[in-house]
């Protein structure tokens, strides 16, 4: 059944839902009694279990990184692109752990799920997360999957940001860490689409004060605006001007007919928002909005971004991407200057691409071409340490 | 990077130090210093084939074009800043000196010497911009804009107090290597500078 996947694809995979009882408590004071992570691996851990990559998702993103669910699928996993026998993070050298977060809503505690003290779903009650958080509940993923240390934490956007706290929280576990799209904080203009995300949402009258599931209700139009933004931020001027440019999808401007007209934009968001929308759990959203908006990875450093990097011991690679400007060069440029300051051995590439923030998921043979080149580096570190073990 | 202008500019790297290299290339000198020097090193350039290069040897390597300043590196934040067989390639080479130099406590510059007996011979003789093996491209596609020579560069030198603290040539030429000593303008075909301010 395999053989229907291309030679490079990890093929069918199957999700699986892990159980911690032991009870986490969070950076917000509040504990999780217990809590479940939906993981998918992909490869095989090898006898030193040195060989671990995690893979951090993005604001929307799940454990479904890589490969098909069903046979009929005809989109594989998100990073699917980067993730496979012989891409950048190769299946056939590394032990591949990816993961829906604590908060999301694929299977992972969330706002979707029970809350214990009230037997109904936690909706909007479900505790603000921070990325230490995650961080914490990946360590304890770590544990029961038997890695002590990661050969790489890697992660795009809102995942780079984990994998760089990952770096701070636990430095002697982990080897690289890998910074693609991301920042060290958001800026304001960042912050002010959040916000205008989550007052789409929550002026959805089937919000209902984000209680929408006691009503029987979803905040479709809400979730789906919320959406039509963020999309527009991911992506560039240049790639909406190629992709759509001012083409029509009906109506027409002619004289005399009076036809209602639609620009291929304007569908494309549409689509994307109402798609959107039937998916992803509106509670999560704007708590992982949050937790983005919050994210300020030298805050309890003194707001000294070197002092909080020379607690790090391990190597980094950073990308970023010339038309991102949500996550811009600039950002990434940062990262890189104070991991210089903290005498952290770092590599920087800046892709060209014209697409946008949404470039880190896309083919790019520059960016694999890097991508490839630092994990070889990451692999075979891995397998010496097998022959050293 | 030829051996002999290997060993010249590694006699004057602190072992241990830190180190930034401008134009790194594919990251030979670094790979080199790390394991004779163990310094900790860091290449700007801006090749991609380059890059990728550098990031398979190991080698940090930091995605910059150096014409667009070097702002975002502190006052003193290394030992040497080093830059071989690029200076000619810059927009503006004096203002990159001069922030080498604030940069790093002392730099290395290396470059080839335009001032060499063969290159006024073939300019002078052929009437043509000079093509030879260490400097094979045309007039209209090379990227080396600003060619000087050691005459050139010493009085930069001058002009902004920039302190030689070493000079040395080499020359792939033997009976050159005769004669650098006493006249270095004529016959060093690479010339490498070690200076601080």
């Amino acid at each position: 059944m395999n053989n229907r996947f291309p030679t490079n694809s990890v093929g069918l995979v199957k999700p699986r839902i892990i159980h911690f009882e032991e009870p986490l408590e969070l950076a917000c004071g509040r504990i999780l009694p217990h809590f479940d992570l939906v993981v998918e691996t992909y490869g095989e851990l090898n006898r030193a279990a040195s060989n671990a990559v995690l893979i951090c998702h993005a604001l929307s993103g799940h454990h479904h990184a890589a490969g098909f669910h069903t046979p009929e699928d005809k989109k594989p996993g998100w990073w699917d692109e980067y993730i496979g026998p012989g891409k950048p993070i190769d299946t056939n050298r590394f032990y591949v752990v990816a993961l829906n977060n604590i908060g999301g809503c694929h299977g992972s505690t969330g706002p979707r799920a029970i809350n214990p003290a009230t037997g109904k779903a936690w909706g909007r009650d479900f505790p603000p997360l921070r990325a230490r958080d995650w961080v914490h509940s990946q360590s304890r993923l770590a544990a029961k999957l038997g890695i002590s240390q990661w050969a790489a934490v890697v992660g795009g956007s809102l995942g780079g940001m984990n994998a760089m706290r990952w770096a701070l929280e636990y430095p002697d576990r982990v080897r690289h860490c890998v910074a693609i799209a991301s920042a060290m904080k958001l800026s304001a203009q960042n912050i002010a689409f959040n916000e205008i995300a989550r007052r789409a949402i929550k002026s959805d009258p089937d919000f209902h004060n984000g209680d929408y599931l006691s009503h029987g209700t979803l905040p479709r139009n809400g979730l789906a605006l919320a959406r039509m933004i963020g999309h527009v931020t991911y992506l560039s001027d240049e790639l909406m001007g190629t992709r759509f440019g001012r083409e029509l999808r009906s109506g027409t401007f002619e004289r005399g007919l009076d036809a209602p007209i639609e620009f291929q934009v304007e569908s494309y968001l549409r689509h994307q928002g109402d798609s959107f929308s039937e998916i992803f759990d509106a509670n999560t959203y704007l708590l992982m909005t949050k937790l983005l908006d919050y994210f300020d990875l030298a805050r309890e450093y003194g707001d000294d971004p070197v002092a909080a990097f020379s607690h790090a011991q391990c190597k980094f690679l950073v990308v970023s991407f010339t038309t991102d400007w949500r996550f811009s060069p600039q950002r990434s440029r940062e990262i890189v200057d104070a991991l210089i300051a903290a005498n952290k051995d770092v590599v920087y590439a800046n892709i060209e691409s014209d697409m946008g923030h949404d470039a880190f998921l896309l083919p790019n043979a520059r960016y694999e071409g890097v991508f490839r080149a630092y994990m070889d580096n990451v692999a075979r570190e891995a397998e010496q340490l097998v022959r050293n073990a | 990077m030829l051996q002999p202008e290997l060993d010249i500019v590694q006699k004057w790297i602190t072992p241990g130090s830190r180190v930034l290299d401008l134009g790194c290339g594919d990251g030979m000198l670094l790979q080199s210093l790390g394991s004779s020097h163990q310094i900790e090193g860091y290449g700007l350039e801006i090749d991609p084939e380059r890059i990728t290069a550098c990031i398979a040897k190991g080698v940090n390597v930091i995605e910059t074009d150096i014409n667009k300043g070097l702002a975002h590196f502190p006052d003193k934040s290394f030992e040497t800043v080093l830059m071989t067989n690029s200076l000619q390639a810059l927009m503006r080479p004096d203002r990159t000196i001069e922030e080498m130099l604030r940069i790093g406590r002392e730099c290395v510059v290396t470059f080839p010497n335009f001032g060499n007996i063969r290159a006024r011979t073939y300019l002078g003789v052929k009437g043509q911009m000079p093509v030879t093996k260490q400097l094979s491209y045309q007039w209209y596609d090379t990227p080396n804009i600003h060619f000087c020579t050691v005459k050139d560069f010493e009085t930069l030198c001058l002009e902004k107090n920039i302190s030689i603290i070493h000079r040395a040539t080499v020359s792939s030429h033997a009976i050159d290597r005769q004669l650098m000593g006493i006249w270095p303008n004529l016959f060093a075909e690479t010339a490498i500078y070690h200076l601080s301010k």
